[in-house]
């Protein structure tokens, strides 16, 4: 009925932001906070995440946004939950193959291969990533000696 | 201009406003296989005809630097630069073009100022003044000088939804050691009209330098730095009809001897030793190399252009849109509408009850309109308001109210694809 806007905002894509999954916190510590943020629109996203040695035992998010970003993040936490970091890193990478060129082979019955319209909103692409880029430098910090996990960093997500 | 005069006698009524509309190529196109709408004229407006022509007539029969040749070519490109000077000091009734600084645009301009007047006027503890609804381009500038001279910042507060200066609080704030307040003439995320001769009336008495942000007022409103009475007036090119890379500083009279160069180089020099060099007069002082000669070029035919329909016309159309864009998206359940009901341009902002800035934006531009989603550089004040980000809908004299209607039926079938 709207053309490439039906390909944009997948029905899923609408439920996953009007009901996103793992909206919550985590008490940090143990878990680690990032903040993202996107300078284009003033949205700010906050993800924490609890690792398990090298396995995400729990993440979620935090904070407003359009939908589009609302139902990445919300998509996010759930692919990633029980993954390696380097297993999560490579669904990222994925993740961010789609969302640019329209490509959903690795994604074949995955939630995930719903984002694969933003390719063609260029200027969507940044809020698709920015839990993904939160993601990201949160799985790159490292904790602290005393095991105690903290780490809260601001990180800006400003290209794509 | 005689015929800006005449022009200028007709009043908004007998203006025809759909021919004008034709005089802009670029809005006669669909994008996304439907008719553009062009609503984010806060951000930049559209060229007349007569400016681009104006500028590829330049460059296809006077082409070359200025002040610098004695022949032909350099001599015509010397007058069409000057005159644009001297029609950029008409345009804001500045008298003398002494005080007409080509800069790259308001940015430009305010950063001059910030870092040759404030560089040599602030002392440690002395107070910037600047309100809560300035655009990040009248902030980032004082808050990098502060940094240097130990200055500091203060601000006059925004009452709140509705948008307005807290002008109750103006009086005390100045009394604090207060040396330049730097205010907007024009909100350009709220629309607010602030009341720029009164703001500079109270700054005067209290012996505060004033400089004033005409960005969004220039274009859309009579401006007259006599009647305002302010020391710095800046404004750009690209919104009032003209093109990107110039803009104008003023500089009243009685400063221009005060203000120290700012950069270096060609066209601003009268002798160079190789250790010393004394300045040109002003304003070449203070426009280092080769100037944008054909943007002055295409800033001088826009500005013949506007004060041909009249701006006190141009404002009156686009105040009437304003209010009724306001009395139709009003009419949107749960929408937000911000800014003041009045006293303001043809701009709203707004929130959805139920889509973010950006998910509408998007949206709309499938059907056509651009709009600007986002915090339009103004997110101290976003964050004042509790909002991450609001749409915008910026008019000017060639939007109709048609295609207002045809917005607002856009927005109620976005309100309802996203409340589900
Ligand atoms: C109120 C206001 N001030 C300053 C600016 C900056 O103008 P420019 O980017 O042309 O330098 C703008 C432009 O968005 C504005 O709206």
């Amino acid at each position: 009925m709207f053309g490439d806007l039906d390909d944009l905002y997948q029905d899923i894509i609408l439920d996953y932001s009007r009901n996103p999954r793992n909206f919550r916190k985590i008490e940090s510590p143990p878990a680690r906070v990032v903040e993202g943020h996107n300078p284009l629109c003033g949205d700010e996203l906050t993800l924490y995440l609890l690792m398990d040695g090298d396995v995400v035992r729990d993440v979620a998010f935090e904070g407003a946004g359009c939908a589009i970003s609302k139902a990445s993040a919300s998509a996010m936490t759930t692919a990633v939950k029980g993954k390696t970091r380097s297993e999560a890193l490579k669904v990222l990478e994925n993740f961010h193959d789609m969302v640019t060129s329209g490509n959903a082979e690795v994604f074949e019955d995955d939630k995930l291969a719903a984002f694969s319209g933003v390719h063609k909103f260029p200027a969507r692409v940044k809020c698709a990533m920015l839990g993904w880029r939160a993601l990201e430098s949160s799985l790159s910090s490292t904790d602290d000696e005393s095991g105690a996990g903290v780490s809260v960093e601001k990180k800006t997500i400003t290209t794509e | 201009m005689p015929e800006t005069t005449s022009s200028q006698k007709k009043n908004a009524d007998a203006v025809d406003w759909r021919k004008l509309k034709k005089d802009f190529p670029i809005l006669d196109q669909q994008v996304h296989g439907v008719p553009l709408v062009y609503f984010d004229n806060a951000a930049t407006t559209q060229k007349p005809r007569a400016v681009i022509d104006s500028m590829s007539s330049y460059y296809l029969e006077d082409n070359s630097n200025v002040h610098r040749g004695v022949h032909e070519l350099s001599n015509r490109a010397t007058s069409a630069y000057e005159s644009a000077r001297k029609r950029a000091a008409e345009f804001i009734n500045a008298g003398d073009t002494r005080g007409i600084i080509f800069t790259r645009g308001t940015t430009e301009s305010i950063n001059l100022v910030a870092q040759a007047w404030g560089d040599a006027n602030f002392k440690p503890g002395d107070r910037i003044l600047l309100t809560e609804m300035e655009h990040h381009s009248n902030i980032v500038p004082w808050q990098l000088i502060a940094e240097r001279t130990d200055a500091e910042l203060i601000y006059v507060p925004v009452t709140g939804d509705d948008g307005r200066l807290d002008l109750t609080r103006l009086e005390e704030l100045l009394s604090r050691n207060v040396k330049l307040f730097a205010f907007t003439h024009v909100s350009n995320t709220l629309g607010t009209i602030n009341p720029a001769a009164e703001l500079c009336a109270m700054a005067r008495k209290h012996g505060v330098t004033t400089l004033v942000d005409a960005a969004q007022s220039a274009g859309h409103m009579p401006v007259d730095v006599a009647e305002i009475g302010c020391d710095f007036l800046a404004f750009s090119g690209h919104k009032v009809c003209g093109p990107t890379g110039i803009g104008v500083l003023y500089v009243k009279g009685e400063m221009l001897e005060k203000l120290p160069p700012w950069q270096g180089g060609g066209e601003m020099i009268s002798s160079v030793d190789f250790f010393k060099t004394s300045w040109n007069e002003p304003p070449y002082k203070f426009e280092a190399g080769t100037p944008n000669i054909a943007g002055a070029v295409g800033l001088h035919a826009a500005m013949d252009y506007l004060d041909g329909i009249g701006r006190r016309n141009i404002f009156e159309h686009d105040r009437e849109l304003g209010r009724y864009a306001w009395r139709r998206l009003s009419e949107i359940p749960g929408i937000r509408l911000l800014g003041p009901a009045d006293e303001r341009i043809g701009l709203v902002s707004f929130l959805l009850k139920d889509a973010h800035a950006h998910d509408v934006t998007t949206f709309a531009d499938q059907r056509g309109f651009a709009l600007r989603g986002g915090h339009h550089c103004n997110q101290p004040l976003m964050r004042k308001l509790g909002v991450a980000s609001t749409v915008r809908s910026s008019f000017y004299f060639y939007n109709d109210t048609d295609e207002i209607d045809r917005l607002v039926d856009v927005l109620i079938q976005i309100q309802k694809f996203f409340a589900g």
